[in-house]
């Protein structure tokens, strides 16, 4: 990674600086870990004129080194670690060009801190309608710090910023906050101490609550000395500090501004406003693009995902035909193409449902969601912020735990993070479409309500249901001493740009095949392998049986054939597991079959499906014709003698899916996020009992 | 009696005097809303909370319990 200069590109929330970053990369984008903790990065390659590769940062907004949130203390460690060969080379500070004052109270913290600092004085055609003007070159004269006008919705000055980053970077030479006198002391001991080479640095070291990670053990016991030494305590002068920068900056926008706001640029959000965050309308409207949205991922979505559902089959049948007989062809087209056919399928649901979700954020409308939303979600234990990753959760959950790291109370975040997996995520959809056309009859109820799309309704209310009750209690149960803030920016409305709601799609969507995609795709490999082979003995005896059994009822060579592969799955690895849970989903109304399907969805949950038709096809492996749903069908309950998926035993499945923690992505997402075993067990543990229970419960009450 | 930010009605002004929450004091003030600094009630959320306001020249959301935290003179 020699000689790629480093870019880490910061700014307030609704600065646009992630329009900007997409306007630098492009595509060339990439998430990456930060060294030594598993914290994601977005970074972004580009090309200077000068020949010179460039690695730029897109680090989560934030107001203040400062930090409240978990993301902005990522942030602050990332800028304040200067040792580390990670630190960036310059900083690029994103600015809104119509609200500079907050912005520059940042970018003063980072220029003490030392950093070469180039401020991007973005949507400047705003600030011009807004009627504001500033005396640029003198700004930058006092500031010590280049500044480039900027429009990244146009792109234009983009390429000036690309200039700008090609020359030697410029540091900022006097600091603007001056220590206190009686900090002077402390400050040159931890130096000492600890060799960090800035006055700011060794102070917001001091300063700062909690220690930032990437100090060692050693160093956070020396910052307690000197503290305990010098009479410090976190946060001490940070009041202080905040006026005094407040002060320099009003002084410098008052030299530097030529004409000042006319506020009438924002008459337009204002109106909105006045509908949108309506007593009545506000939730009306939120209500209708909730429903707008639902309504979209399951009939535009469907199209697509048959598509590519009946495209892998096809797949499937082929290489079945063409690959000559043997495990290798078995394995490929019984195993590996199912398995990835299974995770592609979601890709059009996933897609839409972060299309939707990234256009209501850079619209501005989703602050007002949080808004409007927040009194109602504090009354669980929640915040308003809350309601950005249970929407989400509705795609899925993954993703939706990584937004919870904007939520800067810590209990809020963790009850976020927790009630979350409730929400039916898309990996529940063919689970729960292939379950109601089994069991659910296609009728149409007062003329306009069709059965079984109400039904799909009903469970995901049931799992938002869930959700909000499993806040509730938590909220009881949870104890905590952090105080919960809102203090939220209402960002004017602004048109949304479709270049940047195409790439957050393609990033959330290849992170979803790439995360997901792995661990299905090995659990499709392994049930596989389980299902196809077992004791060479039992499979042995299991075949000659299929084939005396077949002479004596006179059977063709395929149902020959069908009948051999049944009764070895039976005999197999899987078969053998799924018949030592039989004891245990009895009561549930589950068969071994369906046991092996619960178990591997405890890996991931969309893996149902693909174990049905693996399990299945295995027993009649010629007919291509046949779906999922229609084998399904057929399938004989030999107690009974009627079909093996009752009325009952379907809304018993029905409901385990709906409540079931069965994602072991969601789970070590969870760890990473809480940073111990200890939550995602109590999640799966809260969950599966849930699950069973209810699905016990309705078994034994409808059959 | 001193006067906070829930006292403004919709569309009032009022130059920020002090604070009585000095954790909370610390954070508004790096959001802006400082003393000395204008800032004006806009309107509330559906429920009567949060409410919006506008200070240093952006639309800034907070709680009531928040906003009773900010004295202000008129």
């Amino acid at each position: 990674m020699k000689g790629r200069l480093k870019v880490a590109l910061v700014g307030n929330p609704n600065s646009g600086k992630s329009s900007l970053f997409n306007r630098l990369t492009g595509l060339k984008q990439q998430t990456a870990n930060f060294p030594g903790v598993t914290v994601e990065r977005h970074i972004g390659l580009m090309h200077l004129a000068n020949g010179t590769q460039a690695e730029i940062t897109d680090l989560p907004g934030l107001y203040s080194l400062y930090p409240r949130s978990l993301d902005e203390r990522i942030v602050s460690a990332y800028l304040l670690n200067h040792q580390s060969p990670n630190c960036p080379d310059v900083v690029v500070v994103v600015a809104d060009a119509t609200n500079l004052k907050r912005s520059l109270l940042l970018l003063t913290q980072i220029t003490d801190v030392g950093l070469p600092v180039v401020l991007a004085l973005n949507m400047i055609d705003q600030a011009a309608k807004a009627g504001i003007n500033y005396d640029i070159n003198t700004l930058q004269n006092l500031l010590g710090v280049r500044i480039v006008p900027t429009n990244a919705r146009t792109g234009y000055g983009v390429d000036d910023l690309k200039l700008a980053l090609q020359e030697k970077p410029i540091s900022r030479q006097k600091p603007v906050y001056i220590l206190p006198e009686e900090v002077g002391a402390a400050v040159q001991e931890f130096r000492e101490m600890t060799g960090v080479d800035n006055d700011y640095e060794a102070y917001q070291l001091l300063e700062q609550p909690a220690a930032p990670s990437f100090l060692s053990e050693q160093q956070k016991e020396m910052i307690n000395q000197v503290r305990k030494k010098h009479h410090l305590f976190p946060g001490k002068y940070h009041g202080a500090e905040t006026i005094q920068r407040y002060s320099y900056i009003q002084d410098l926008l008052d030299r530097v501004t030529i004409r000042q706001a006319d506020e009438a640029w924002k008459k337009y959000s204002y109106r909105l406003d006045r509908v949108l965050t309506h007593k009545v309308w506000g939730y009306v409207i939120f209500f209708a693009i909730l429903l707008l949205i639902f309504q979209s991922i399951f009939s535009w979505a469907t199209a697509p995902m048959d598509w590519i559902d009946s495209l892998f089959a096809q797949l499937s049948s082929y290489l079945n035909a063409v690959l000559p007989q043997g495990p290798v062809a078995e394995l490929l087209a019984n195993g590996i193409v199912p398995g990835i056919g299974g995770i592609v399928m979601f890709v059009p649901q996933i897609a839409l449902l972060f299309g939707f979700i990234s256009l209501l954020e850079e619209s501005g409308y989703m602050a007002r969601v949080v808004f409007i939303m927040d009194k109602i979600m504090r009354r669980f234990g929640l915040n308003g912020r809350s309601v950005v990753p249970l929407m989400s959760g509705v795609a899925c959950a993954i993703p939706a735990i990584l937004s919870t790291r904007m939520i800067d109370n810590r209990k809020e975040r963790l009850i976020t993070i927790l009630v979350t997996p409730l929400m039916s995520c898309s990996a529940r959809i063919p689970v729960f479409t292939l379950l109601i056309a089994l069991v659910i009859p296609q009728r149409t109820l007062f003329g306009v309500f069709n059965l079984q799309g109400l039904t799909l309704m009903a469970l995901y209310l049931l799992g938002f249901l869930a959700a909000v009750s499993m806040a509730w209690i938590m909220n009881k149960l949870i104890r905590s001493g952090d105080r919960s803030y809102l203090l939220l920016e209402l960002p004017p409305y602004r048109l949304p740009r479709w270049g940047n709601v195409g790439i957050t799609i393609l990033d959330k969507t290849r992170s979803f095949v790439f995360e997901a995609g792995k661990i299905i795709l090995a659990i499709s490999i392994v049930l596989w392998v389980l299902a196809s082979y077992g004791p060479a003995q039992k499979m042995e005896e299991a075949e000659q049986r299929g084939i005396s059994q077949s002479r004596t009822l006179r059977l063709s060579e395929e149902e020959t054939h069908d009948r051999i592969a049944a009764m070895q799955l039976e005999q197999s690895y899987a078969g053998h597991i799924g018949r030592a849970m039989e004891p245990a989903i009895r009561p549930l109304g589950y068969d071994w079959k369906i046991g092996i399907a619960l178990l591997t969805s405890f890996a991931a949950r969309e893996v149902f499906v693909g174990t049905m038709a693996t399990i299945y096809s295995i027993g009649s492996r010629a007919d291509d014709e046949n779906t999922v749903k229609s084998r399904l069908q057929q399938e004989i309950n030999p107690e009974t003698g009627g079909p093996r998926f009752t009325f009952a035993t379907g809304i018993s499945l029905l409901l385990f899916y709906t409540f079931a923690m069965q994602c072991m992505s969601t789970l070590a997402v969870v760890y990473r996020e809480t940073r111990t075993w200890k939550w995602p067990a109590v999640q799966l543990l809260i969950m599966s009992l849930l699950a069973y229970l209810s699905a016990f419960a309705a078994y034994q009450l409808l059959s | 009696m001193i006067r906070n930010l829930t006292h403004l009605k919709p569309g009032e002004q009022g130059i920020v005097s002090g604070f009585s929450d000095e954790e909370l004091s610390v954070k508004l003030m790096e959001m802006g809303c400082l003393p000395g600094v204008t800032v004006r009630y806009n309107f509330s959320a559906p429920l009567g909370d949060p409410i919006c306001i506008s200070v240093s020249g952006y639309e800034l959301s907070l709680r009531l319990e928040e906003a009773a935290t900010v004295h202000i003179v008129q």
